[in-house]
Parts: C-alpha cells; sequence; structure tokens
C-alpha cells in the first residue's frame, strides 16, 4: 500500500530545549525557510514548553515566542506554520495572540490522563479558523483504551487530528503499535505521532506508527530535541523513501536545512548516560538539563534525581520537582557523611 | 461566647467541606444551607440537623440575623448575588472566580480590607503561594515571583479543568497585586499518580535585596502564620539562593474535613475563607453588637 506521510517538524520547538531556549529570529528564520522549502507540512516555532513556556521553571526565552513566531511567519511559503500549547501554562490569549502573529496549526498538549483542561484552547483554536491538534504527552503511562478516551475527548472538542507523544522515549515498538492501532481503528480523524531517541528508537517507533496508519510523524532535523531528541527527520525521510512510501518532503533540501541546525547545537546529539536514564525509566524528556544542573548545584548524581522523578510518578511541566528531588538527595547524602 | 449566623450557599464539595469547618468554629454559627436543587449535599447538611433550604440566595436573603455568606456556587452566579448581598448589609466571601470585591489572603492583606463587604478567595494556588511570595517579597522587594502549584488530577474538579487559564491569570494577578510582585507569573499542574500527591507549590522570586537570613526569617515567620489556620501546611524545601533567585516549595495536606487529605488545594482556600469570616466575626461584627449593646445601655439609662 502506498502510504502518504506528513511531517511535523518541531527542531524550532522540541529543540529549543536542547539549545536552552536560545533561538534567535536570524536561526529560526534560516531554519524555517529552509524546512519550508523542503516540503514539510507543518514547522512548529514555540518555546520547549510551549506558549507562555519562558520562565524560571522553564528557562527564559532569548528571543519571545511571539517574535520568533513572526520570524518564521515572514519566511514560510508552503509549510504551515505551527505553534504548541500545553493548558495550565499558555492560555487562550496566547494563542489568539500566536494566531495574529502567524500560526495556523495549534497543537494543545495535555497529559495522557488530563484531555479535558485542554477542551477550550481546542475550540478557541477552532474558533480562530486553525487547524487544531490534541496532543497526548506521555502516552507510555496510560494503556491504550485509556488513550482512545482520552483522544475522543479531544476530537469531541473538535480536533482535527490526534497526536500521541512518547515524552520520556520509553516505549518499544510493539507499544507504540497497540497505541496507535487503537485510535485508527476508532477515530474518524488521523493519528500523529511524536517520538523521543532515549532508548534509541524513535525512528523505528516511528515506522511502527505509520504501519499502524499513523499519518503526521514528528521529526527534528539532526534529531534536536529534549532528552537524546526526536525523530531525526532527514533519516525519517531517507527511511521512508527506502519503504517506498511518500511524504511529499526532499530529502536533498532536508540535509541543506540540516546544516543551518549544526551551528545552534550546544551539544552532542547523542544518547549519553542520562538520556539513556530517561528513556529506560520513562521520565519526561525535558527533564534532562535541569536535572544536570541541579546535580552540580546539590552535587548529587544526575542518574539518581532522574530515576527518582521516575518513581515519584513526575509528569511533563514538573520541573520544579527536579530540585526538590535534588534538596532532598543531597541532604540523605549529607545525612549519611555526618553518620 | 456568642456566635455570628453564617449561610453557605451551593451545597457542592467546596461548599460541603466548608461546612464541616464552619461546625468547628468558636465564633461562626454554620446556620443555613441552599442550593436550588434538593442534592446530596442540602440531604448531607438536613441530617447534620442544619437548615437547609433549595431557594437559593432568597433564603438568605430572608434571615437578617445572617451576617456572613459564603457564596460556593460560580462566578456567574456570584456576579447575581453580589449586589444582593451587598444590599442586605451581608459580607460576601465569594469562592468562585468573578472577583466583585479585592482578592484576600487572610495573613498578607485581610486587616488592611477593614470597610469591604465582598471577598474574593483567589485560588487554591493563590492561597497556597502568595503568603511566600509576599514574604520574600517584604524583605528582599520581588520583580519577578512566578508559582507552580501542582494538584492530584483527582482534586481538580469539573469548574477548574474547563477555566483552567483563569487559575493562572488570577494567581498570576494576586502576586503582583497582594504579594508586591513588579510582575507575576502562574503555571498549574496536573498530576494523575495513584495514590494521590499532595499539593506541591514552589514559588521562584526574583529579588533586588538576596538577603538571605531576612529571607529565611521571612518565610519561616510565615509558614507559622498560615499554619494557624491550615495545619497541614508546610514547608517542603526552605528557601534555596542562587544568585538573585529564592526558590521555595511548600505542600499542603488537607484537613480530611470533607474532602480526602490529598486535596489540599481545596482545603487551603475553604481554611483561609473560614479564617476570613472568624476574623470579621470577632473583630468586625462582635463590636458592632457590642456597641449596640452599649448604646441601649445608654439609653436606658
Amino acid at each position: 500500500m502506498k502510504r502518504r506521510i506528513k511531517l511535523v517538524d518541531v527542531t524550532l520547538r522540541d529543540g529549543s530545549h536542547a539549545v536552552g531556549h536560545s533561538f534567535t529570529k536570524e536561526q529560526v528564520m534560516r531554519i524555517a525557510g529552509e524546512l519550508d522549502r523542503s516540503g514539510v507540512e507543518i514547522i512548529e516555532v514555540t518555546h520547549g514548553d510551549g506558549l507562555g513556556g519562558s520562565s524560571v521553571n522553564y528557562g527564559f526565552s532569548a528571543v519571545s515566542d511571539m517574535d520568533l513566531i513572526e520570524a518564521a511567519a515572514g519566511v514560510i511559503r508552503e509549510a504551515k506554520l505551527g505553534a504548541l500549547l500545553l493548558p495550565g501554562i499558555g492560555t487562550i490569549r496566547d494563542l489568539e495572540e500566536a494566531y495574529e502573529r502567524g500560526v495556523r496549526v495549534l497543537r494543545v498538549a495535555t497529559h495522557v490522563t488530563e484531555a479535558d483542561v485542554g477542551i477550550q484552547h481546542i475550540q478557541a483554536a477552532k474558533r480562530k479558523g486553525m487547524c487544531a491538534v490534541g496532543f497526548l504527552m506521555m502516552i507510555h503511562m496510560a494503556r491504550p483504551e485509556k488513550i482512545l478516551e482520552q483522544a475522543r475527548i479531544f476530537a469531541d472538542a473538535g480536533a482535527d487530528y490526534i497526536n500521541l507523544a512518547d515524552s520520556a522515549g520509553h516505549l518499544v515498538p510493539d507499544e507504540v503499535r497497540e497505541r496507535v492501532l487503537i485510535l485508527t481503528e476508532h477515530l474518524n480523524i488521523p493519528v500523529g505521532f511524536h517520538a523521543h531517541n532515549n532508548l534509541g528508537l524513535a525512528v523505528a517507533n516511528s515506522i511502527a506508527a505509520i504501519e499502524e496508519g499513523a499519518v503526521y510523524i514528528d521529526g527534528s532535523l539532526g534529531g534536536l530535541g529534549a532528552g537524546a531528541g526526536n525523530t531525526q527527520i532527514e533519516v525519517l525521510q531517507a527511511v521512508i523513501q527506502r519503504y517506498g512510501w511518500e511524504s511529499g518532503a526532499d530529502l536533498g533540501c532536508l540535509l541543506e536545512a540540516e546544516k543551518e541546525v549544526v551551528p545552534v547545537m550546544q551539544r552532542p546529539q547523542v544518547i549519553d548516560p542520562d538520556s539513556l536514564m530517561l528513556g529506560y525509566s520513562g521520565v519526561y524528556s525535558s527533564f534532562l538539563l535541569h536535572a544536570k544542573r541541579a546535580s552540580q548545584k546539590f552535587d548529587v548524581d544526575t542518574k539518581d534525581i532522574l530515576v527518582e522523578l521516575g518513581k515519584r510518578g513526575m509528569v511533563g511541566g514538573q520541573e520544579d520537582m527536579i530540585v526538590d528531588v535534588a534538596y532532598e538527595l543531597s541532604k540523605r547524602k549529607g545525612a549519611r557523611r555526618s553518620i | 461566647m456568642a456566635k455570628i449566623d453564617v449561610a453557605i450557599i451551593g451545597p457542592g464539595n467546596i461548599g460541603s467541606d466548608l461546612m464541616y469547618k464552619v461546625m468547628r468554629s468558636s465564633c461562626l454559627n454554620m446556620k443555613l444551607m441552599t442550593g436550588i436543587v434538593l442534592s446530596e449535599g442540602i440531604k448531607r447538611a438536613a441530617k447534620m440537623g442544619i437548615e437547609t433550604s433549595i431557594n437559593g440566595i432568597e433564603a438568605v436573603l430572608a434571615q437578617d440575623d445572617i451576617r456572613i455568606v459564603f457564596d460556593a456556587t460560580g462566578a456567574k452566579a456570584h456576579l447575581e448575588h453580589a449586589p444582593l448581598l451587598q444590599k442586605a448589609g451581608k459580607i460576601a466571601i465569594d469562592m468562585t472566580p468573578a472577583a466583585v470585591g479585592p482578592y484576600v489572603v487572610p495573613c498578607v492583606n485581610l486587616d488592611a480590607l477593614s470597610q469591604e463587604m465582598n471577598f474574593n478567595m483567589v485560588t487554591c494556588g493563590g492561597q497556597a503561594t502568595v503568603p511566600i511570595a509576599y514574604a520574600v517579597n517584604r524583605v528582599a522587594d520581588s520583580s519577578y515571583t512566578e508559582i507552580v502549584s501542582c494538584i492530584s488530577s483527582k482534586s481538580a474538579g469539573p469548574g477548574t479543568r474547563a477555566n483552567i487559564d483563569e487559575f493562572t491569570e488570577t494567581t498570576a494577578k494576586a502576586l503582583e497585586t497582594v504579594a508586591g510582585a513588579d510582575r507575576g507569573k502562574a503555571v498549574i499542574i496536573l498530576n494523575p499518580a495513584n495514590p494521590p500527591l499532595l499539593m506541591t507549590n514552589t514559588i521562584y522570586s526574583i529579588v533586588k535585596n538576596p538577603d538571605q537570613e531576612r529571607i529565611n526569617r521571612s518565610v519561616r515567620e510565615m509558614v507559622e502564620e498560615v499554619q494557624k489556620y491550615v495545619p497541614g501546611y508546610r514547608l517542603r524545601t526552605p528557601p534555596i539562593f542562587d544568585g538573585n533567585k529564592v526558590t521555595v516549595i511548600v505542600e499542603v495536606e488537607g484537613a480530611g474535613d470533607f474532602l480526602p487529605k490529598y486535596s489540599g488545594n481545596l482545603d487551603i482556600i475553604n481554611a483561609a475563607a473560614v479564617r476570613v469570616a472568624e476574623k470579621l466575626a470577632v473583630e468586625r461584627l462582635m463590636k458592632e453588637k457590642g456597641s449596640d449593646a452599649m448604646s441601649a445601655e445608654k439609653e436606658k439609662g
């Protein structure tokens, strides 16, 4: 069967985590321009934690979301400009301003069990005539039946497609398959998938999702993203071509675009031991760099912080608990020393 | 001690928990619970021997002795109730986001609102974080305060879920207007872990005078103030300093009156509301009663 896949590029959103939210207008214009030429469907531009994410808790943006969005809008001709919004962080006011600046696809991201907090944002995006996407995060924490129930909440609110995010990069391909399949079987809107490469499975998991009927697949240039990064979009494109499927994107252009990302990278986008532990323990990928910083301040091991966060069942957005955990671990360590 | 009669409009989770708290009060008399249908909450109140009505606000307005009214309905209903209560000379404690009256966080600004007749209780996150934000600001001058409240999914009701923007916007405003930060920002996270986690609140302040000793003392004192009306309010991580950034984490364990203990978010807003009512009862209404009695004495004489 000839499959038609739509690529969603998150270099300028999830990649924002990897560069400490330091994107400049010039970088955004260069990268978004190249991406536009390469034929991806959607280019997402937002702080890693979505609209309004610029904060002490998640890291301040060097340049505001709205300015970066406007910069991207100025160079995009073919692709749709997207933004992410996490209810509880961003608000309807933010999404309306993003619309004014040129955003036409709004992805509303909630924890996999909490879709109802995003109903009003989906509806607000639809009122503006935007493409609205229900984005469920940390899907490894829920069974397929639960995911279907939550996806239906978004679908009923008017979402145009449902995106499943393996935010911790924890799933293996069979676990992706059962989660995507239940949606493609029971929903009458398309399904998408967002991977993290913490266990080295991002491309394989994306392929598994496509085979179960997912249409929209997230990826980023050079894999730039939280934790060990996302599905490397140029690799995904090459694999899609090897399968004989179509995405409408051009591999050569994506490779050109990737060159624009190399200079902005602050560290190699690899699976280091800490990002491996994210994937293995099922911890939200963007905790990585915050945990590394806390590890230095409190003189405790990053791995121990991540494992404890996993044990406590922390969800996306709870970056503040990294300090809480690091503080507690350092106290325990101090107590052991004084014994 | 003589007690002041109070009524609760809206016998849902918040209203029912308020009822238990009022019943424990030494200066408030749980006089009337009203709703608009014969709900579980109304039946529960009746079973506890409380007078009930399904005539909503009308039943409250019919009783002159009721001086304080908790409105635990919704923002829209409170906009209708507020002028009626005002006209009847009753003090309104508004649990909804309507914000007809000023925001009140009892340990911070209640004393400054001595003439008000309508008090808005901000949000659960506001009640948990404004005291700390204020404590830091009063000694260190905060140019920016940001809070992250995490509540268990089970304790986030349909109202909170359908209006999550209201939480972030209202709490941010209270960080500025009540706590005194130049600029405020608020984030709310719902965590579905089972068993449910206690409510945690992180307060980040960017300060102009990072005097560690004064900040530590101010925060410690404030936690003790809040504990006077919310026994389950605890300092989880004492101030952590990082240049001009101060991080404090507090947790709230509910009293378990009507709602489970993990619902610290609902407990703290209710406990704060009852605290407001008690202070007004003792410091304002009892005095009025006292002076009435005195002037009556004089007339007699």
